[in-house]
């Protein structure tokens, strides 16, 4: 099972390491990482495996949002099947 | 991986595009728990609800966090009031309302619909008694909604129930107007209601569907407008592909939800209604849609062709993305609910005669108009009449959802608050109609009834 990580906001460092040690606490793999420049924002989406998580996906989300907040970016977590359905015939 | 711009897009449309699930709705057959005794109906009916939707709230909640989509409301329809009130005669019926209102309650659910009766073709058992208690239900309670259908293709318009209508339409609002007249905004009077709506204040559980069904509302009247805006100067047949191919992600994402409700609540799935329904968020607007494709204000000339072109593009592009399509599906046009309505009413743009007008291509009808509070009686049953007129003739369904703002008149404000909005109060045609509405008996089903 698969999960979309986003990571919206203004760049500063040390977010990718803050938001994989996180993943790697509750025992989630990352598959793979990309990051581009949306509207003057910085996005990173990470395609993480959550078939061994150590906490539920919807408890993952919430820890992900506090992250989120307390760096001042939004961090979305969402299942893949919903890019699967929304995006493929 | 999963293409980028396919994730990025996603994430703003739910982020700055108002992209969410409306609803769940969680349809309930009370059939099993009728009986003779009002007390004992009730407990069977308590019981059988809080049993059924015990997980309801918390599953879409989990939904709503896993997928990272906003589910906004959680809802319960049940099997029209006035089938199961039958067994008592009608006796004691407002009881069955506080018994939803109490099971809506300890559940968690807003609104729960089908405080109802079908009455199209004639009264039966507790019909009478429940349109009577309609004003007394709607403001005692907070969460029941209440629906009444008059009218069908094939059976013609009750005009009877059609002039009882009119007056439990403007007594919901005398004995609500200290709570600015919520209480007709909780009744639809509809002509072919749809028996697995999820909408409120519509939904009711038909007699026809299962013991239990998932049905799923999606909306996004913001994410069309935004693929709308990016078009710039393309003809209107892109226009239409544009807003087809934005129904079907739209629809996906709702398919996938109602499926993954259903399984977590081991309930089957129902349908998906794909409709546009829209909020008084900025942007999340039907109107904005018919603007953004070239109108200058909504209800100008055109509006009716080209909310056409949006409710037919909506329904191709969702019936493509899902299995089982039902409700309403297409664009609503609730006034109070909706930004660019509001204003296109103030400044005199969109008027009650432009809005039924368009209700003759749109999926519903005259929805959440605040008219003025001494409206008589018998223009609001000849308002019902000729937009269950409309939906007779052209076989599809209408409703009605009139709310008289008692002391208030034309041009004066009124709100609701949360969804329901507010919005000004709109003049009507007062020539009356009275004598029409006062001779009672049926219209006649129209010959495209006759198809056997």
């Amino acid at each position: 099972m698969k999960a979309v990580i986003t990571v919206i906001g203004k760049d500063m460092v040390g977010i990718l390491s803050k938001v994989t040690t996180l993943c790697a606490e509750n025992n989630i793999n990352i598959i793979e990482v990309a990051q581009s420049i949306l509207q003057e924002m910085f996005a990173m989406i990470m395609m993480v495996d959550i078939s061994d998580s150590k906490i539920p996906l919807a408890n993952l989300s919430d820890e992900m949002n506090k992250l989120g907040d307390s760096l001042g970016v939004k961090i979305h977590v969402m299942h893949e099947d919903i890019f699967n359905s929304m995006h493929r015939v | 991986m999963i293409n980028t711009g396919d994730i990025l897009e996603t994430i703003r449309m739910i982020q700055d595009e108002n992209l969410d699930v409306r609803t769940i709705t969680m349809g309930i057959s009370l059939l099993d728990c009728i009986h003779p005794d009002v007390d004992t109906c009730c407990r069977n009916i308590y019981d059988k609800i809080t049993k059924k939707a015990k997980d309801l709230v918390k599953t879409g909640d989990d939904i709503e966090r896993e997928y990272g989509i906003p589910i906004i409301n959680k809802r319960i329809s049940v099997t029209p009031i006035a089938m199961i009130a039958s067994a008592s005669r009608g006796k004691d019926i407002l009881k069955f309302a506080l018994t939803l209102e109490k099971a809506a309650e300890e559940i968690g659910v807003n609104f729960i619909g089908g405080y109802s009766a079908l009455v199209h073709k004639g009264f039966s058992g507790a019909d009478k008694a429940l349109i009577d208690s309609i004003p007394e239900a709607l403001s005692q309670t907070e969460r029941v909604c209440s629906s009444v259908n008059v009218g069908t293709t094939k059976t013609g318009i009750n005009m009877d129930a059609v002039a009882m209508m009119g007056r439990v339409i403007k007594k919901s609002a005398e004995l609500t107007s200290h709570q600015n007249c919520i209480g007709p905004a909780k009744l639809v009077v509809f002509c072919n209601a749809p028996e697995d709506n999820p909408f409120m204040a519509g939904a009711f559980h038909g007699a026809g569907e299962a013991d239990c069904v998932i049905n799923v509302g999606v909306s996004g009247p913001g994410v069309v407008r935004a693929a709308v805006s990016k078009a710039n100067n393309c003809d209107i047949s892109e226009i239409a592909d544009i807003i087809k191919k934005t129904a079907f992600k739209v629809t996906r994402m709702g398919q996938l939800v109602a499926y993954e409700a259903s399984r977590r609540l081991g309930v089957p799935f129902g349908i998906v209604d794909l409709s546009l329904a829209p909020t008084p968020a900025i942007g999340d607007s039907v109107a904005h849609i018919l603007e953004e494709i070239g109108l200058e204000m909504c209800g100008a000339h055109g509006t009716t062709a080209a909310l056409a072109l949006l409710n037919d593009a909506v329904k191709k592009g969702g019936v493509m993305a899902s299995s089982q399509v039902g409700g309403l599906s297409g664009a609503f046009i609730p006034v109070s609910e909706d930004s660019g309505m509001v204003q296109a009413a103030r400044v005199g743009a969109l008027s009650i005669e432009k809005l039924e007008a368009m209700t003759a291509v749109c999926s519903v009808g005259l929805d959440m108009i605040i008219i003025p509070g001494d409206t008589p009686d018998e223009i609001i049953s000849a308002i019902i009449a000729d937009e269950a007129a409309i939906g007779m003739v052209n076989g599809k369904t209408t409703a009605v959802r009139l709310i008289p703002a008692i002391g208030k008149k034309a041009g004066d404000e009124l709100s609701f608050g949360g969804l329901l909005g507010s919005g000004p109060v709109m003049e009507v045609n007062r020539f009356s109609p009275s004598k029409f509405i006062n001779r009672g008996g049926r219209i006649p089903a129209p010959l495209q009834s006759l198809k056997n």
